[in-house]
């Protein structure tokens, strides 16, 4: 458990990580929370030259209102989704995936920025960015974008981040009623699944997370809803890739999707 | 007078550990020490074509390399029991070398060690080292291994077995009492593999002295003495008295730290061979890969009983894992201390137990808390229950109806089994009316049918356990294959000023013997317990000690603390009597002094000590000085039991087990400290569950692990499990002097079989009859689907 040599600096401003990326290249890595990196670096299977600490960056672990929106920078930790008013308030749903994460140090250090770009298929945030449709604001050398929910994971670990990009906040449209309900994997307490699903009116929109490679927007679930949680039996529908490991098969798995979903629309 | 025997006392020991201030080996730093980083194989199974080095050597501070090729690869750690095949073959037992030189046998085997002045700069050079293996094919299922054609981790012999085995009464005999039964009950399952997680990992620091020729290996092992033994008598052939072993405090051990490993050999050797001193300490990787796991029995069983429910026969088959080499104790495990407690706590009249025991490509199996003891009492306690319920007897009455009368080992006798053991004491029925009692068993029952109605998946599940510990006679041992004594040292050193420091060969690594054998040995002499400092963990500190493990330290370290307490008093009262100038006979000694019977002329524990080292006025003939050494060797093995009760709700959706009470009556005998016995049960309560609904060591067919670390194998948590409520009976052990049995395992060995009969009873209406440990929520659910 100790990592190959490194070097680290700490960037005062986005635009000086942003340089630094592209000075190192390959080499390099973002550095925040550092709970889905630094493992990785001490079991050598991230071997990065340079760690940029964009921890200390200003203006990146607010949390504030504009308009319809909830804007929470990169460096939020999953601790402070969990006790922000405002998140509370008008995003509950992702408060409640943020206390489902890890334990109270994991959440004190984590950051929202940092799981989302690692990507992890069994995290907990990306359910819940997809059922609310929120966007991820990117900064690179070309200057800022913003990428939606459904664009954004794109495979395992994989998003649609560019070389050189740091997510430097998401905005989460609010949402009055929502929820995330999870099965948790025994050891490493991800999620096996994980639904987030939110009311949209007379519609539902749900997102699911630790059953295929890449997080999904439950569209057949979303299309079939009629008010009750029948539709659940629509979770898996036109997922191919099914994840299977010890602790639950791909039958399994698919099965348990199916009870979370019902469960996530009987919650609303 | 104060006493302490009995009394909730808090640990001393806990305030160091609390603090953070503990003398762990990784917490120990040498002058001039170097550190040490270990190459290991990918592989389960392969050739190894070429080990380059140069680029290694290179690196920064690199101090050596050693790989099998060099001296150190000649030498080999030996095993520590030896049990020959049935047809008087003799145990196959292979070498198991330092470092493996041309052929990998498990996935984690070392191939060489990197030494260099940090770690970092150890653990970067091992990267540099390059091994060429040819992979080859790996068998890790100890049946299969045993089938036709698997593949040999062993070439020079003809197949897998290390050695097969059998006990009990004869098999004929046994297979006919089966066929001409009222009910048979038949079970096939595999008591999974386990690995031990305690919380220190292993770690070692190797000092030569070039100057005195001597050698300090700090080590986090359960018995420092049988270290040193192994390490110099059958590993290096280096000198004993040239060696001293410490342990001081060390972090869990749960058996994972009573074996001596290739690791601290290797570092006593290439220390020497440096001239300076070397630390090694695992990382949790590598405890998984390499830390001697548990159980790994594959096993099928059939009991028969008759019309009113007795037991009539009882036949076991089972395939015992050892894996690539022999452990220490490996051979034990899976025969005599585990196959000798195949009588339980029934009346059985005929028990066949066959054994064979294959090597696997995989790290080796040994005693892991229970040891052997855990998968007999769960194979017993889950066909009891089976069987209770395919005959629709109360899984309680089905106990009762079995159990074997109560005895108390003086006025009745021991009882003797099929299975070479005489219990020493036992009051079964006991335990189990008090345990019905601490659940309200039939209001439980009422409520669970309520539950039922509503589409509520609950269950209850029982255990009535027996186990043996203390181990154990010598001669005992010696006889069934052990190469060693398991006798123990307990020395009690009077200082002048009648202070009194104790020396133990037992070994504390969380059990709390600084508190424990302070306790009686102050109410023994009758002197404050401040007055009493234990030390263990040093091999220049007490003569010799077998250490700790098979709940042994009270029942056999205790004894031989009380003998030497005994001389003292014996002694003493030679000097006090000179002092009060009386008879001997007509002292008595109580709270801490000899006072001449029916008179207030007294003298003190203190003023007699004083006297002893300064002998002016002394009796005649007695040699100065009060210090005591004591080797006390048990007369038999002690044997705790109890009841475990589990309650469980199932999640009908997902399978997910729930537990919702656990009640433990126990009897380890007399109780020194009821609150650290309460903690001992609790913490194997835990781990019994831990393996009833978690952990499971996963090889797959190529032989790697896929259960290597906390993201993978999942260990019992707080959130987990509910408070457990304890209570004890007690029977003294009528063969030791503190009439005490040991507390240590118990709670790993009764817990499992309770949880899961448990969820096998919520599900019983649903036409579950068994389900392969650990329960996970997608095996509990799979079975609710058939």
């Amino acid at each position: 458990m100790i990592p190959a040599k490194f070097d680290y600096i700490k960037a005062a401003t986005v635009g000086e990580a942003i340089n630094l990326l592209e000075e190192h290249g390959f080499d390099a890595k973002i550095v925040s929370g550092g709970h889905s990196l630094i493992p990785a670096m001490k079991l050598r299977l991230a071997t990065p030259e340079m760690l940029i600490d964009i921890r200390g960056i200003e203006g990146m672990n607010t949390i504030t209102e504009e308009g319809n929106e909830i804007v929470i920078g990169a460096n939020c930790t999953h601790h402070e989704l969990t006790v922000n008013a405002l998140v509370n308030n008008h995003v509950n749903v992702l408060s409640q995936a943020a206390k489902c994460i890890g334990d109270i140090q994991v959440r004190n250090r984590g950051t929202l920025g940092g799981s989302l770009a690692h990507a992890d298929p069994a995290s907990d945030y990306p359910a819940t960015v997809l059922a609310c449709e929120a966007t991820i604001v990117a900064q690179g050398k070309n200057g800022s974008r913003t990428i939606t929910a459904i664009d954004f994971f794109q495979g395992l670990f994989t998003t649609a981040l560019e070389e050189g990009e740091i997510i430097t906040a998401v905005r989460f449209p609010k949402v009055a009623n929502g929820t995330y309900q999870k099965f948790f994997q025994s050891a490493s307490r991800f999620a096996v699944v994980g639904v987030a699903a939110v009311k949209d009116g007379d519609r539902v929109k749900v997102g699911v997370t630790g059953v295929a490679g890449v997080p999904y927007r439950a569209t057949a679930v979303e299309n079939a809803y009629d008010g009750s949680s029948a539709c659940a039996a629509h979770a898996v529908e036109g997922v191919d890739d099914v994840m299977s490991d010890h602790f639950a098969d791909e039958e399994y798995r698919s099965h348990l999707a199916k009870v979370y979903v019902k469960r996530a629309l009987e919650a609303l | 007078m104060e006493t302490f025997i009995g009394k909730p006392i808090k640990r001393r020991e806990d305030a160091r550990f609390l603090k953070g201030a503990g003398r762990y080996t990784d917490d120990i730093k040498l002058p001039k020490m170097t550190h040490s980083a270990f190459v290991r194989s990918p592989y389960a199974h392969a050739n190894v074509r070429s080990i380059d080095t140069t680029e290694a050597n290179k690196a920064d501070g690199v101090v050596a390399i050693y790989t099998g090729s060099d001296s150190c690869g000649t030498f080999g750690v030996p095993c520590g029991w030896q049990v020959d095949f049935k047809n008087g073959e003799t145990m196959r037992e292979p070498l198991h070398p330092l470092l493996a030189k041309d052929k990998i046998k498990h996935v984690g085997e070392a191939v060489a060690i990197v030494i260099a002045e940090t770690l970092e700069q150890a653990r970067d050079a091992a990267e540099l080292v390059q091994v060429d293996y040819e992979s080859l094919p790996a068998v890790t299922d100890p049946r299969k291994a045993m089938e036709p054609g698997a593949p040999l981790v062993h070439e020079e012999w003809p197949d897998n077995a290390s050695f097969d085995w059998c006990i009990g009464n004869d098999r004929a005999e046994v297979e006919a009492a089966l066929d001409s039964a009222h009910y048979v009950t038949e079970m096939e399952f595999r008591n999974q593999r386990l690995a031990p997680n305690a919380i220190e990992p292993r770690s070692y620091i190797a000092d030569y002295d070039v100057n005195s020729g001597k050698w300090t290996l700090y080590t986090s092992t359960q018995n420092p003495h049988l270290i040193r033994l192994l390490l110099c008598a059958f590993v290096l052939g280096i000198p004993e008295h040239k060696v001293r072993v410490v342990s001081y405090d060390v972090g869990g051990g749960f058996g994972s730290k009573i074996y001596h490993y290739t690791e601290e050999a290797l570092l006593t050797w290439a220390s020497k061979e440096i001239g300076r001193p070397i630390k090694w300490t695992s990382d949790r990787t590598e405890a998984f890969l390499t830390d001697a796991h548990g159980r790994d029995h594959v096993v099928k069983s059939k009991m028969g009983f008759d019309k009113e429910g007795k037991i009539v026969a009882h036949l076991t088959d089972e395939f015992c894992a050892m894996g690539a080499y022999l452990s220490t104790f490996a051979p034990a495990v899976p025969t005599y201390l585990h196959g000798t407690l195949f009588q339980g706590v029934y009346t059985t009249p005929l028990i066949h137990l066959n054994v064979t025991a294959p090597f696997t490509h995989t790290v080796a199996v040994d005693a892991y808390r229970g040891a052997g003891r855990p998968e007999a009492t769960y194979l017993l306690e889950r066909m009891i229950s089976k069987a209770a319920k395919e005959m629709d007897i109360d899984p309680a009455d089905l106990r009762f109806k079995n159990f074997i009368p109560p005895f108390d080992g003086v006025n009745e006798p021991g009882y003797q089994t099929q299975v070479a053991l005489q219990y020493d004491s036992g009051n079964y029925h006991g335990v189990l009316k008090r345990g019905l009692e601490m659940l309200g068993y039939e209001d439980f029952r009422k409520e669970q049918a309520v539950a039922r109605a509503s589409g509520k998946l609950l269950g209850v599940g029982i255990s009535t356990y027996i186990e043996g510990c203390g181990i154990a006679p010598s001669a005992v041992v010696g006889s069934l294959g052990a190469r060693a004594g398991l006798y123990e040292v307990g020395a009690v050193r009077v200082q002048p000023t009648g202070k009194v420091s104790v020396f133990t060969g037992s070994h504390s690594h969380g059990q709390g013997h600084e508190t424990v054998f302070a306790q009686f040995v102050a109410d023994k002499l009758g002197i404050p317990m401040d007055d009493v400092e234990i030390e263990h963990g040093d091999t220049d500190q007490v003569a010799f000690g077998m250490g700790t493990y098979g709940s042994r330290s009270l029942s056999v370290g205790g004894s031989a603390i009380i003998k030497s307490v005994e001389k003292i008093l014996e002694k003493g009262a030679k000097i006090a009597a000179h002092k009060l100038e009386a008879a001997e006979e007509d002292l008595e000694y109580a709270e801490g002094k000899w006072t001449v019977k029916g008179t207030d002329k007294s003298v003190s524990f203190g003023d007699v000590s004083l006297t002893a080292y300064v002998p002016h006025d002394y009796p005649e003939g007695l040699e100065p000085g009060l210090d005591f050494s004591s080797f006390y060797d048990p007369t038999n093995f002690t044997y705790p039991f109890g009841t475990h009760i589990a309650v469980v709700e199932v999640d009908s959706d997902t399978g997910k087990v729930t537990l919702k009470r656990f009640v433990a009556c126990d009897d380890v005998g007399n109780v020194m400290n009821p609150m650290i016995v309460d903690g001992q049960i609790q913490g194997g309560v835990v781990q019994g569950v831990g393996q009833a609904l978690l952990e499971e060591v996963i090889y797959d067919e190529s032989g790697q692990m896929l259960s290597g670390s906390y993201m993978d194998y999942a260990m019992p948590r707080a959130d987990d499990i509910p408070m457990i409520e304890t209570d004890r009976t007690v029977t003294p052990c009528p063969h030791n002097p503190l009439g005490v049995k040991g507390a240590g395992e118990a709670g790993a060995i009764g817990a499992t079989p309770a949880v899961v009969n448990a969820v096998v009873d919520a599900l019983a209406h649903l036409g579950v009859t068994d389900i392969q440990m650990p329960l996970t929520p997608q095996r509990v659910w799979k079975a609710m689907q058939n």
